[in-house]
């Protein structure tokens, strides 16, 4: 110990990063100790399988929703309808795909149980229509929020209660299930990793590009800061907000299309039940401040998503009922507001403090 | 001199400091029974603090305080209400959702055996205590639904019920009130004066002071300037006291603004017309030229500021046009203000100006970012040399640019703000209160800068409650009284003349 690693250590703390690597890092260290196997990797078919690639596939919805929840969170907003947003883009998907339910005649109505590649529109429509309509989802939240000033937890709570609702509406009720090989591909195909995998890292890489490579960062963490200083500035705050929730909206639309497509089916009640709170949770770990805002993190939010994943599939792992994984989950919400309280933040900081103040005397 | 027959309230040598400034020092302050006391002076000046030690909301490093001749140290605004000093603040504090009378009698109700309330009681004693203060309203309406001056008024009553106030604080009552309701409000204040209630009085708006006080204490930056029987001071003599200020200091920088004053085009860069907003500011006419600095004085809320929200487009005028460019102005928004090449430098440094958290390098840009749009960003290096540029230019004190600007002091973090316009490069600078709270050469820095911008070729507007500093610097000035323009001077102008234009009179 000496002055150096002192110096390392709080460079080391100070960053947003810190905390979702250690506790990634934690958890790994768990499961090497107490699940034996967790970290073996298997190739068949040229398809690697083992729990840590169970961890990244499953974990990538939440990843996904995480970076359009992060921007969110950091103008001080947050949104709840995520999950809904998701429902209803598989919804419509699926309508798209087979369309029967809405008695539309078509000329053979067997047509899209024999031909595994059948689909009643074009499969980029599939993905594009569900798609803008999630992001018209978000549009209308960021406009509750920005132009009409409602809370946002008041504002987006209206479309999580009507979401699935609209979604129900769009299939009828009735659960669509999807036969057309293509489409189950976003959710089910590997190319040696998990194919949403890579949707995923495409979705971090271009929020990531799209707001740091232009202004856009600067003017969300700004407005998230002080929106009036931001105002004076020059900022057209209400655009940026409503920039965000739009695209939060997008990224759930690319979640529900995941999450459709492999389960092959539109279930609207439970496509993505109760992800807005992982979304959330996961850039609370990755460091974004909840209800303030400011500083963002989208690589701590895509670290903290996979956090969730990784206590949930260890627990699982562990023999933990997958029942009683919700009760885990609020164990892990309560070390985290913990930890980042500004107590906890004080302690670990102080242990590289305490360290220098110690060589200091000798 | 103190005299406990005739004084309530005597604070003696009071002293205060907060970290890097000196608010209080050795101040004395007594208020007699049955008298409107008018507390006056520029921003700094102390008048708060005085008034928050008075209060328990903080206490006095030195001094002591006597309440009907006993000593007191009020421990907090809980304990100053026991003790009988109650304050009214500007903004009313009370529940807008509950009615009135819970307003007035919350934590007082009458009860049915102390289980539960008794609302017709209730109800009849907020009318009783509204009655003496001559108001005569519902009282089981929600109080949002009634202006603020009612508002005040019940804030004035449950002041008066909670603690039997011997001493009430009113501290900018009439700030957001209408003329009609501020004569509203002085009814009642002379009434309660006669009923023995001695009240302090805090305003900027001079007019009030001679129209409802006594008497009359002036401090400025945080020393005891005196105690005045209000009807022998003269307004002028006033304004000298809170500015302090009475002879013209001519230097070099007077002489070098002289000479600058030919490079002034001729044709108007920004013509406002008969411009103004109701409850902001009267319709005033101003023109401002490339190459001029218009210096605006008066007192704070005389409507400086109002003018400045007003050609930046913070407010929209609902009469008159503003014309730049030959152009009238209709986009009215910081975002339009800025892509025609006019900046504020607002005048709230940290609710208005800077941004905390982010580093002193991202304030810098910000604004030149933001006229720039979404998608062409600065890039990191450019960043860095603008930022550098900027540091070194105005001296700013920081250990990198990277450091937080929440971190830095506030004369530096000024510094900051102004290096955010500077970088815009805007054709005109609007500087709201620049120089509040910095130290005394970094003020002629900034002093000067202004002046070479102008004969860079900007035009400037250089507002202040310093007037010796709009005197330095402007070679035109616009003098605000009562949120309307007063008058201009321009040339060799004289400082009496516009004290006495601050003023309102000749005397």
């Amino acid at each position: 110990m000496n002055v150096s690693f002192a110096r390392t250590w709080s460079k080391l703390t100070e960053s947003m990063l810190f905390l979702p690597i250690a506790a990634l890092l934690m958890i790994f260290a768990f499961d090497l100790i107490a699940i034996p196997g967790f970290f073996r990797l298997e190739l068949k078919d040229g398809h690697l399988f083992g729990s840590v690639i169970d961890v990244l596939r499953n974990g990538s919805p939440t990843v996904i929703l995480a970076m359009g929840m992060t921007l969110v969170i950091a103008t001080g907003g947050v949104d709840l309808s995520v999950g809904a947003v998701m429902a209803i883009a598989s919804s419509v998907a699926c309508i798209m795909i087979n369309p029967t339910i809405t008695g539309m005649a078509l000329t053979d109505p067997g047509l899209f149980l024999k031909d595994p590649q059948y689909s009643w529109a074009p499969l980029w429509m599939v993905i594009v229509v569900p798609l803008i309509i999630a992001s018209l989802c978000g549009m209308w939240n960021g406009m509750l929020v920005s132009y009409w000033r409602i809370q946002p937890m008041v504002a987006t709570l209206v479309l999580m209660i009507a979401g699935r609702g609209i979604a129900q509406l769009v299939t009828n009720a009735i659960k669509i299930i999807i036969f057309n090989d293509t489409y189950a591909y976003l959710g089910n195909g590997w190319i040696i990793l998990p194919f949403s995998l890579y949707i995923a890292a495409a979705v971090f890489l271009a929020a990531w590009l799209l707001t740091r490579r232009t202004a856009i960062g600067l003017f969300v963490e700004s407005v998230g800061i002080n929106f009036r200083s931001s105002y004076y500035s020059g900022i057209n705050e209400r655009r940026i907000k409503l920039f965000a929730y739009t695209f939060c909206g997008f990224c759930a639309g690319i979640a529900g299309l995941i999450a459709t497509s492999a389960i092959r089916t539109s279930d609207a009640n439970q496509i993505g039940l109760y992800t807005e709170l992982d979304a959330i949770l996961a850039v609370v770990i990755g460091g974004t401040l909840m209800g303030t805002g400011g500083r963002f993190s989208l690589l701590g939010s895509a670290i903290g998503g996979l956090v969730i994943q990784a206590t949930i599939t260890s627990m699982l792992s562990f023999g933990v009922p997958a029942s009683a994984i919700i009760a885990v989950k609020a164990v892990v919400v309560i070390v985290v507001i913990l930890l980042y309280s500004e107590q906890a933040q004080k302690f670990i900081r102080g242990v590289g403090s305490v360290t220098m103040r110690g060589e200091a005397a000798r | 001199m103190p005299d406990s027959d005739r004084d309530i309230v005597v604070m003696t040598g009071i002293d205060k400091s907060f970290p890097g400034v000196h608010a209080l020092e050795n101040v004395d302050f007594s208020l007699a029974r049955g008298e409107i006391h008018a507390l006056v002076g520029e921003n700094g000046a102390g008048k708060s603090t005085l008034i928050k030690i008075l209060t328990g909301v903080d206490r006095a490093d030195k001094g002591t305080i006597t309440l009907d001749g006993q000593s007191v140290s009020p421990r907090s605004p809980l304990h100053a209400q026991e003790l009988g000093i109650s304050t009214v603040y500007q903004e009313v504090n009370l529940c807008p959702n509950l009615t009135v009378a819970e307003n007035i009698l919350i934590g007082r109700q009458p009860s049915h055996l102390g289980v539960s309330i008794n609302w017709k009681a209730l109800n009849a004693r907020a009318r009783e205590y509204l009655k003496e203060l001559d108001v005569d309203i519902d009282v089981t309406q929600p109080l949002g639904a009634y202006s603020v001056a009612i508002q005040q008024m019940a804030a004035i009553a449950r002041a008066l019920v909670i603690s039997n106030a011997k001493v009430l604080i009113l501290d900018e009552p009439t700030s957001s009130l209408t003329t009609h309701e501020t004569l509203q409000l002085f009814k009642v204040m002379r009434k309660l004066k006669g009923e023995g209630i001695a009240i302090v009085f805090i305003t900027h708006f001079l007019n009030q002071v001679y129209e409802v006080s006594d008497r009359v204490t002036v401090l400025r930056n945080g020393l005891l300037v005196g105690t005045y029987p209000t009807p022998s001071l003269s307004r002028l003599e006033l304004i000298r006291l809170m500015l302090g200020r009475s002879i013209t200091v001519l230097d070099d920088m007077t002489a070098h603004k002289m000479e600058s004053s030919h490079h002034i085009a001729v044709e108007s860069l920004l013509e406002a017309d008969d411009v103004g907003l109701a409850n902001s500011v009267e319709p005033f006419d101003l023109s401002l030229h490339a190459g001029e600095v218009v210096g605006i004085a008066g007192l704070l809320g005389s409507g400086r500021t109002e003018i400045a929200n007003l050609l930046f487009g913070i407010d929209r005028p609902d009469i008159g046009s503003i014309v730049m460019d030959h152009k009238p102005i209709k986009d009215f928004s910081p975002h339009a203000s800025i892509a025609r090449g006019v900046a504020l430098c607002p005048e709230d440094r940290k609710v208005e100006g800077i941004v905390a958290d982010l580093s002193v390098r991202e304030n810098i840009i910000l604004a030149l970012q933001a006229g720039q749009g979404w998608f062409r960003r600065i890039g990191t290096k450019e960043q860095y040399e603008i930022a550098d540029k900027y540091i070194k230019l105005l001296s700013i004190s920081t250990p990198t640019a990277d450091q937080k600007i929440k971190n830095l002091s506030g004369g530096n973090q000024q510094k900051v703000i102004l290096a955010r316009w500077l970088a815009a490069n805007p054709r005109l600078l609007i500087l709201d209160e620049p120089t509040r709270g910095i130290d005394v050469g970094t003020k002629a820095d900034i002093q000067k800068l202004v002046l070479s911008l102008a004969e860079e070729g900007k035009s400037c507007v250089f507002i202040s409650s310093e007037l010796d500093e709009v005197l330095r610097t402007s070679h035109r000035i616009v003098v605000m009284r009562d949120r309307a323009k007063v008058t201009e001077f321009s040339g060799q102008v004289d400082e009496k003349g516009i004290m006495q234009a601050i003023a309102g009179s000749a005397s």
